[in-house]
């Protein structure tokens, strides 16, 4: 007995007795771990899910990293020196958990410079003023934790592992950036407007980064399916809103989306449309930072070259005294 | 008399970390491998926290109502005391791990010999920036050895920045008059010892490492009497923007 179009890379079909004892596993809440049989498609939904993770990790350091020189005051320059740590590290976990399916990560640092790989639209957005700084943590890494919390309980065990102790990092991350924003919410007028305009900045590319509405999510229902996903993409999002306009007014800014209003109904918030030919747009490489981001990148990465390749004489060398030694 | 020395001796020490960090944290994003983007920050954070205790070792002394911030953002270069080594731009990775490494070297003998000393918030700090310089100074020293002992192309890279660098080090052994005085009283390290010990500890490890030691040249010194290259105004100017921009705020 053979599956229903789901086949494997060499496109051989796969045994129905296999899918079907690998799904059992799935509905009873067992782990996948990497020695466990599974499906192809599996395979490659988790590498693209959890390298674009990985890839949106790395590319994060940018907007952040922009502002550490220029930090107010020592605390803030190293916390936030630390946090961008915090990012690149998880950006290490997940390209180990990734690594566990087969692929390496020299493979996937490919794909994300030659354009192949996608990593979350929220980077390719400036950083502009110190309060953008506070948008992101309290903003993005606000829906990032929304995203990232039922990961915790993904069905591939490495994945689920690694999301755990990034959680935690996640929401400290959060609260240090509301904590930025209470700051200048609080402060001069001149600070108040910063706050005010990051917020405007960032509050629709936020939205965005739950990906496309339910009725356009090409890549949800199986995902469900398998248990790397756990709630759609307009629930989560709307979870989001809920939870972030009352924190808004606590600081007495004001949320760029008049036709935000409780819906009493649904004991949660009605809001206006999110302009998705921006989000296509940003995701196609055409928003205001995607061109920047990837150079840098790339820069990096050519101007490592000759420190890598340094390297991998000096093991060799090492390795060849070892033998000649013994 | 003394008080004044010691703030004087403190700024010294806090400056030269806080440029120190300041140049590594450039690095963020940009560094060879993802692991070194972690480690170069990780370095930058924990240098920037020696800044500012030796920055709050200054504040208690002093006897004006001045904040580690003000020290840090609101002195223009004339005030700063670091030696000119520590604000060079960042340059390549070869340039970047060869000055660590001449730092991370002078930091590991200075702070050794502040453990000691009998002012004893000093010592306190000096112990515990010792434990992470230890770990620094032994992470530089292998890039050391695995960028020479490699590639022709990394070799020649590590040269030209040894040749580049050499000269500004003879700056960090420098004392000024106060310095002389708390060396005295058991307070301050004996900068002369600190030289010859570093001397012997780089050279060899530089000859070792097959690189060819500069013979003469041109030599930087004025960071203790606030002297400095061009580079420092900049690097100021971008640390203290919005200090400078938005003052008497809080952040």
């Amino acid at each position: 007995m053979y599956s229903q179009g789901l086949t494997d890379a060499k496109g051989s079909e796969e045994p129905q007795e296999l899918l079907d004892a690998f799904q059992k596993k799935i509905d009873a809440e067992i782990k996948i771990e990497p020695r466990d049989w599974m499906p192809e498609a599996y395979r490659k939904t988790l590498i693209r899910q959890m390298s674009q993770h990985a890839h949106s990790e790395i590319v994060g350091q940018l907007p952040e990293g922009n502002w550490i020189t220029r930090a107010p005051t020592l605390k803030r320059k190293m916390i936030l020196l630390a946090k961008v740590q915090d990012e690149a590290g998880h950006g290490l976990y997940i390209y180990s958990a990734t690594e566990t399916l087969g692929v390496s990560r020299e493979q996937l640092t490919t794909e994300l410079l030659t354009g192949q790989a996608k990593y979350s639209s929220i980077f390719n957005y400036p950083t502009t003023s110190w309060a953008d700084i506070g948008a992101i943590g309290w903003l993005v890494d606000g829906a990032a934790i929304m995203n990232q919390v039922p990961l915790c309980r993904a069905s591939y065990g490495p994945y689920a592992r690694s999301m755990v102790r990034i959680c935690k990092e996640e929401s400290f991350h959060q609260r240090q950036g509301y904590e930025i924003m209470t700051v200048l919410a609080r402060g001069s007028e001149a600070q108040k407007i910063m706050a005010q305009k990051a917020l405007n900045r960032f509050w629709w590319p936020s939205l965005m980064m739950f990906g496309p509405s339910d009725k356009d999510s090409k890549h949800s229902e199986q995902s469900m399916k398998w248990k790397i996903k756990r709630f759609s993409n307009d629930d989560l999002r709307q979870k989001f809103i809920d939870a972030t306009v009352p924190q808004a007014e606590h600081l007495g800014l004001t949320i760029p989306d008049p036709e935000l209003k409780w819906n009493d109904d649904k004991q949660g918030y009605d809001h206006g449309e999110i302009n998705w030919d921006e989000f296509m747009n940003v995701i196609k490489g055409h928003g205001p930072c995607n061109h920047q981001r990837m150079q840098a990148r790339i820069k990096a990465h050519e101007e490592g070259a000759w420190v890598r390749d340094a390297v991998e004489v000096y093991q060799a060398n090492q390795q060849k005294i070892k033998e000649e030694a013994a | 008399m003394e008080a004044e020395y010691l703030y004087h001796y403190f700024l010294r020490l806090a400056d030269t970390s806080l440029t120190m960090s300041q140049r590594l944290a450039e690095w963020c994003g940009h560094g060879p491998y993802l692991e070194e983007d972690v480690a170069l920050t990780n370095i930058s954070l924990d240098i920037m926290g020696h800044a500012n205790l030796f920055y709050q070792l200054a504040v208690e002394i002093s006897e004006t109502d001045v904040s580690v911030d003000d020290l840090a953002f609101l002195r223009d270069v004339d005030g700063f005391r670091n030696p000119l080594l520590t604000e060079l731009p960042r340059g390549d990775f070869a340039y970047t791990m060869v000055k660590q490494y001449f730092v991370d070297s002078y930091s590991l003998l200075l702070y050794r010999a502040l453990s000691e000393s009998c002012y004893q918030p000093l010592a306190d700090v000096a112990k515990k920036a010792l434990t992470e310089v230890q770990y620094h100074h032994e992470r530089s020293h292998e890039w050391l050895k695995r960028l020479c002992m490699s590639t022709e192309e990394a070799q020649q890279k590590m040269q030209k920045a040894l040749d580049e660098l050499w000269f500004y080090t003879s700056e960090l052994f420098e004392s000024d008059e106060g310095m002389i005085y708390l060396q005295k009283q058991g307070i301050a390290a004996d900068m002369e010892s600190i030289r010859e010990q570093w001397h012997s500890m780089v050279e060899s490890h530089l000859i070792q490492c097959q690189l060819i030691l500069p013979e003469s040249g041109w030599v930087a010194t004025g960071g203790l009497q606030g002297e400095h290259s061009e580079h420092l105004g900049y690097m100021l100017a971008e640390m203290q923007f919005l200090q400078r921009a938005y003052p008497g705020c809080d952040w």
